[in-house]
């Protein structure tokens, strides 16, 4: 996995709820047997008009957030199914961090095994961030995010900071590109003494 | 062990972490993988690239559930891509010792039935699978939930998972359902009063009198949809009913009356402190239907489709705003005047026998109505055989029912069951997001009675004055 240790990107904004990862990354595309090249199909049904050209409505399309590669959204972002094709879709995009007030367990563990960082921030604060983008779109430039994992600090250009918490041990496997298999079979010695003990459990 | 009294999820857990490494998360034991085509091909490529075997392979049990095709399993798959990851899942589970329940064996099914119904879910297991309605299996009372690819290859590498202990959630449910109300409306009435991600960060407990009189199958329902809720997982604590259930199946233990012995001690000890608890009513639910794009936009039977216009919290009003305008609805609309072009009986949540049975008591001597489309598919080739054996298939059939072979089909139309754009659908599935079952395609949870009588009147209507045949 690629280390995450900071990183300055412009914002697009997804101004709507309980984006699940049905509409991150539809069905039909789950069926390749590859982690890669699912960026094409990323938001499908909202980024493509049904004779396949760009839809202009849908926020990704807006020319001013060409290369974006933090995303801002509202709460619980993606819920719904367990598919991992929804991060490694935002992921290959060049998405590297996705920002929302909340988002759904399994999507929010599967970011991390993917070297993209989910940030929490409150609502007030998303709010905030919302705002800005707007303006700064407005006035006819992007909006820029610096994220510094180091320091859990996601910070702009005008006085926007605010920290935000990660697990400890996830944010060591993002700074350190670690393979948490790896790191898992150090333990391995526990595995084999927890099997050992358990060798005839009420299930066997 | 601690004096201090515990939850179900407490004692599941303690019991299965295998060590906390000094500023690392837990090391959680899984003693089951469920494993299906569509979130498994990299995990398997994974192993193979780092040259890991998987751990336990007698652990690992997996199916083609999602993608295959519903229809003559002795045609070959038509989709390229559904055939190439259904070779690749038979592939994988060859190279690695796992058990494969294939297309053409007897007991192939979906995941989430199957586990159960061969005894391979029992109490007080870690289950996972990655698939969000792992879910289901709480309801045996074990603590079971999805996972991503990244962690398929982790627990196929080392039968364990990096997991922070959840939070506790409670939903007590006093009191009894009506009759015509079924598990289905009761969960679907929770996610209501909970929101979508009113259960996140927390496994939900069921408990209450009206949790222990559900049968086990509508014990699976109720788990089944957890996630909807937000929850990480939900379960129910092992009974009577449970171990009834699981006697005589085919990977039930073999020394069955020590397993008893053993499963009883872990429901939760009556002084158990819950991290948070919400208490219900039974005799409140009335049979469900969502209005919206997700499983917390739901009324009752009785209701009128809302105006979000009026709603209090501005996400939730954009987002029911954005809904009905999906579905093609306004707000005030009654819901029984909702007409349907298809219905769907089948899913993780809703296509085990006694799903079928209470279906076709609602159909049989009746026929769908001439502008719907209804199709059921059993959950699996165990579910279709029995129903057959009943007769049930030929009641769907007179009535007009296509008759299908098991697996997820138009719950989330991978395979070629889908909804055409602006098609509504009556669906006994778990989600009605945008596109779920098709491009434009319009969704309504509801009950398998209640998508049953919608297809013979074409419309929804109330199935507790309904007149059985």
């Amino acid at each position: 996995m690629q280390p995450f240790i900071r990183h300055t990107g412009i914002v697009a904004s997804l101004d709507r709820a309980n984006v699940d990862t049905d509409q991150i990354i539809p069905k039909q595309f789950l069926k390749r047997i590859e982690r890669t090249g699912f960026g094409q199909f990323l938001f499908f049904d909202w980024r493509f008009l049904p004779d396949g050209s760009p839809n202009p409505a849908f926020e990704l399309n807006q020319p001013i957030v060409a290369g974006a590669s933090v995303l801002l959204a509202r709460r619980n972002f993606g819920c719904g199914s367990s598919r991992e094709h929804a991060p490694w879709a935002l992921a290959d995009y060049g998405f590297k961090v996705v920002i929302a007030p909340t988002f759904a367990d399994i999507f929010f563990n599967n970011c991390f095994q993917n070297g993209m960082v989910p940030i929490r921030l409150a609502e007030e604060d998303v709010e905030e961030l919302f705002r800005r983008t707007r303006a700064a779109e407005a006035a006819g430039g992007p909006y820029r995010l610096h994220v510094d994992l180091p320091s859990c600090t996601v910070s702009d250009d005008a006085g926007f900071s605010r920290p935000f918490t990660v697990d400890p041990f996830r944010k060591r496997c993002l700074l350190e590109g670690l393979d948490d298999i790896a790191l898992s079979l150090q333990h391995v010695d526990a595995i084999a003494a927890w099997e050992a003990a358990h060798a005839a459990p009420a299930g066997e | 062990m601690s004096s201090t009294p515990r939850t179900l999820l407490d004692k599941i857990w303690d019991a299965h972490v295998v060590c906390t490494p000094p500023g690392e998360l837990p090391l959680l034991y899984i003693d089951r993988h469920l494993v299906h085509e569509v979130t498994s091909p990299q995990a398997f490529e994974g192993l193979r690239l780092a040259g890991r075997p998987v751990r336990r392979p007698e652990a690992t049990f997996a199916t083609p559930d999602h993608n295959i095709p519903t229809t003559d399993r002795r045609l070959p798959i038509a989709d390229p891509i559904s055939k190439q990851q259904i070779d690749t899942l038979r592939n994988n589970c060859r190279e690695f010792g796992v058990r494969l329940f294939d297309l053409g064996d007897a007991d192939q099914g979906i995941v989430h039935v199957i586990g159960p119904e061969l005894g391979i879910t029992q109490p007080g297991m870690t289950i996972v699978c990655g698939d969000s309605h792992t879910a289901t299996h709480g309801a045996l009372g074990a603590l079971a939930f999805g996972i991503g690819t990244s962690e398929v290859e982790h627990v196929l590498a080392t039968q364990t998972l990096r997991q922070a202990k959840p939070k506790s959630l409670e939903l007590r449910v006093e009191g009894s359902l009506h009759p015509g109300v079924t598990a289905k409306d009761l969960v679907l009435y929770l996610i209501g009063r909970l929101s979508t991600e009113g259960g996140t960060g927390h496994v939900i407990e069921y408990t209450g009198p009206c949790i222990r009189r559900l049968g086990m199958e509508e014990r699976m329902t109720v788990c089944n949809m957890s996630i909807e809720a937000g929850a990480r997982a939900g379960m129910i604590a092992p009974d009577q009913i449970t171990f009834d259930y699981l006697r005589g199946r085919d990977y039930a233990p073999r020394n069955f009356d020590r397993a008893v012995a053993e499963w009883e001690r872990f429901p939760g000890d009556p002084d158990a402190v819950f991290d948070r608890v919400e208490i219900f009513q039974g005799g409140d639910v009335v049979p469900q239907v969502t209005w919206g794009t997700n499983p917390a936009q739901v009324v009752g039977i009785d209701a009128t489709v809302p105006d979000p216009t009026a709603f209090g919290d501005p996400n939730e009003r954009e987002s029911g705003s954005r809904a009905l305008d999906y579905m093609g609805l306004r707000g005030g609309t009654k819901i029984v005047d909702i007409p349907l072009d298809r219905v769907f009986i089948g899913s993780c949540t809703n296509s085990r026998i006694e799903d079928l049975r209470a279906a076709a008591g609602v159909v049989r001597g009746y026929r769908v109505a001439p502008t719907v489309h209804a199709m059921v598919v059993p959950g699996s080739g165990r579910v279709k055989r029995q129903a057959e054996q009943e007769g049930l298939d030929r009641v769907f059939r007179d009535a007009g029912f296509e008759w299908r072979e098991a697996g997820c089909s138009m719950c989330l139309g991978m395979n070629p069951d889908t909804l055409t754009p602006g098609q509504r659908c009556a669906s006994t599935s778990n989600r009605n997001f945008e596109g779920r079952q098709g491009k434009g395609g319009r969704t309504h949870l509801v009950s398998p009675a209640m998508a049953a009588a919608a297809a013979v009147t074409g419309h929804f209507t109330d199935i507790r004055h309904w007149l059985y045949r």
